[in-house]
């Protein structure tokens, strides 16, 4: 089965590779093979598959690598926009940070 | 010894009957409480320290898959939980690997069942009972619950080891480096699936890359399916009896009979726009033209549509039955691409930015769609 791939030129990642000490901990965590390391330097290899989880940022020591991380989930955008906690589908946004689209309900199963 | 978790044990020796809320309270000073043994899945008890800690197998009951069952259409999902703490799957001793989960349920008796005949340490973090990935992007399996579990389960005094097994996709909430500043434990991401863990184990805490790579097989898609449905139930039950309704109106004969004939069909099309965008979307996701969910819920919407006019085999001659016609060609390819839309959320690669992007025009796009069929099903009884 091919990969799926979702919108073109939109992600919100971003790398520094002066920072970067080559520590491969991005790579690891990384569900999608976005990032690769060339001579101890983090590049992006394949920017449209990053979902944007956080997960590279969170745990680069060194702070290398960026990301506007939040969830993919319509549903919880809409909830957001409606300034709602629950909907019918069961998602609930996190009312502190109703931005981050934070999720239970289909989103989550 | 570790001082804190000393103070844990002295307060719980004193407060052994302390309340639940107090525990649920994650700002408590009190700590948290161990998790009860006479939980359904416990089998047993090993010592630990303080007290008791539970053990379980990796044997699931015909009342656990009952459960999930029940889960998977939506039934207690919300509350599916196991309570936080330290459990033995076995029966583990210092050495033993600690593997770190949440604790929905399903995903706590997805794990013990991928281990059969291990030793090891299950250390279930507090999510409100939602599963790994959907916890981790919330910051409920975080680094903070992380070392607050682990001071309150006494992990320093049960393992000699300095070492967690986290599932990969709990990283979006964990911070390794900081685990390791803040608690001593070094976190290791071990592979994403739960099937995965054991050979992981084995390979001496080695993922293969493809352990580390999230697909989304038909499998896991079509097991999202039942959720999809249950969630558009209950919009469904308001909006079938007024599609009845207004199909009695107008029409050569009386209400019950073009009830019968124009709304019946009115609610086959809905279901068709319910079976298009949360049934056969999610099954044929890789093999639908476009990147957008929404472009995908159309392509197969706009067939359904047309197949099912085609079925109808309306005479198309009556301007009422162009109008009804033409009202569902607009209304099924709408539904369809705001359900499959909806299904970015349960899908495993969509991210914020490319949601947002897709909506800023979907969303008017869908509505407005949606609004025109139903002008024009409105329309068709004046006919």
């Amino acid at each position: 089965m091919k990969n799926l791939i979702y919108l073109r030129d939109v992600v919100t990642l971003k790398v520094d590779s002066d920072k970067c000490t080559g520590c491969g901990m991005c790579l690891e965590v990384c569900p999608h093979g976005v990032l690769a390391i060339d001579e101890k330097r983090v590049l992006i290899r394949n920017r449209d598959a990053c979902m944007e989880c956080g997960a590279c940022s969170l745990n680069c020591p060194v702070g290398a690598v960026s990301v506007e991380a939040g969830v993919g989930c319509a549903a919880a955008v809409i909830n957001g926009m409606l300034n709602r906690e629950s909907a019918s589908c069961g998602c609930f946004v996190d009312p502190k940070n109703p931005s981050a689209g934070k999720v239970g309900g289909t989103c989550c199963s | 010894m570790n001082a804190s978790a000393n103070d844990s044990s002295n307060k719980l020796v004193l407060l052994p009957m302390a309340p639940l809320m107090a525990c649920a309270d994650p700002d408590s000073e009190i700590p948290l409480c161990p998790p009860r043994l006479d939980q359904a899945f416990v089998t047993g008890s090993v010592a630990g320290t303080p007290g008791r800690i539970p053990q379980v197998s990796s044997d699931l009951t015909g009342c656990d898959r009952w459960g999930s069952i029940k889960a998977r259409w939506g039934v207690g999902r919300m509350h599916y939980a196991v309570d936080p703490g330290l459990y033995a799957l076995g029966s583990p001793d210092e050495s033993s690997p600690v593997l770190v989960t949440a604790n929905y349920k399903m995903t706590f008796d997805c794990l013990r069942e991928a281990l059969p005949g291990r030793n090891v340490w299950i250390l279930v973090l507090d999510t409100d009972g939602i599963n790994v990935w959907c916890a981790a992007g919330k910051g409920t399996f975080g680094t903070e619950e992380l070392i607050r579990r682990i001071t309150a389960s006494s992990l320093k005094d049960v393992v000699k080891h300095r070492n967690l097994i986290l599932p990969q996709l709990g990283a979006p909430g964990v911070s390794a480096h900081l685990v390791r500043k803040q608690s001593g434990f070094k976190v290791h991401y071990g592979p994403i699936l739960a099937q995965d863990v054991a050979a992981y184990l084995d390979a001496g805490l080695k993922a293969t890359a493809e352990m580390r790579r999230k697909a989304f097989p038909l499998r896991e898609r079509a097991v999202l399916i039942p959720i999809e449905i249950v969630a558009v139930l209950k919009p469904a039950m308001i909006i079938i009896p007024i599609l009845l309704l207004i199909g009695g109106f107008g029409g050569s004969g009386g209400f019950v009979q073009s009830m019968t004939h124009d709304g019946i069909f009115s609610i086959i099309a809905f279901l068709c726009a319910i079976f298009s965008g949360a049934v056969l979307t999610p099954l044929l996701l890789p093999y639908l033209p476009g990147r957008a969910f929404t472009t995908k819920g159309i392509a197969v919407g706009l067939p359904v549509a047309i197949g099912l006019l085609y079925a109808w085999g309306g005479d198309l001659r009556s301007w009422r039955e162009i109008l009804l016609g033409g009202a569902w060609l607009l209304m099924i390819p709408a539904f369809s691409a705001y359900l499959a839309m909806n299904f970015t959320g349960a899908s495993t690669y969509t991210s914020l930015s490319g949601v947002k992007r897709e909506m800023s025009w979907a969303l008017p796009l869908e509505i407005g769609a949606g609004l025109s069929g139903f002008a024009m099903l409105l329309v068709s009884r004046f006919f």
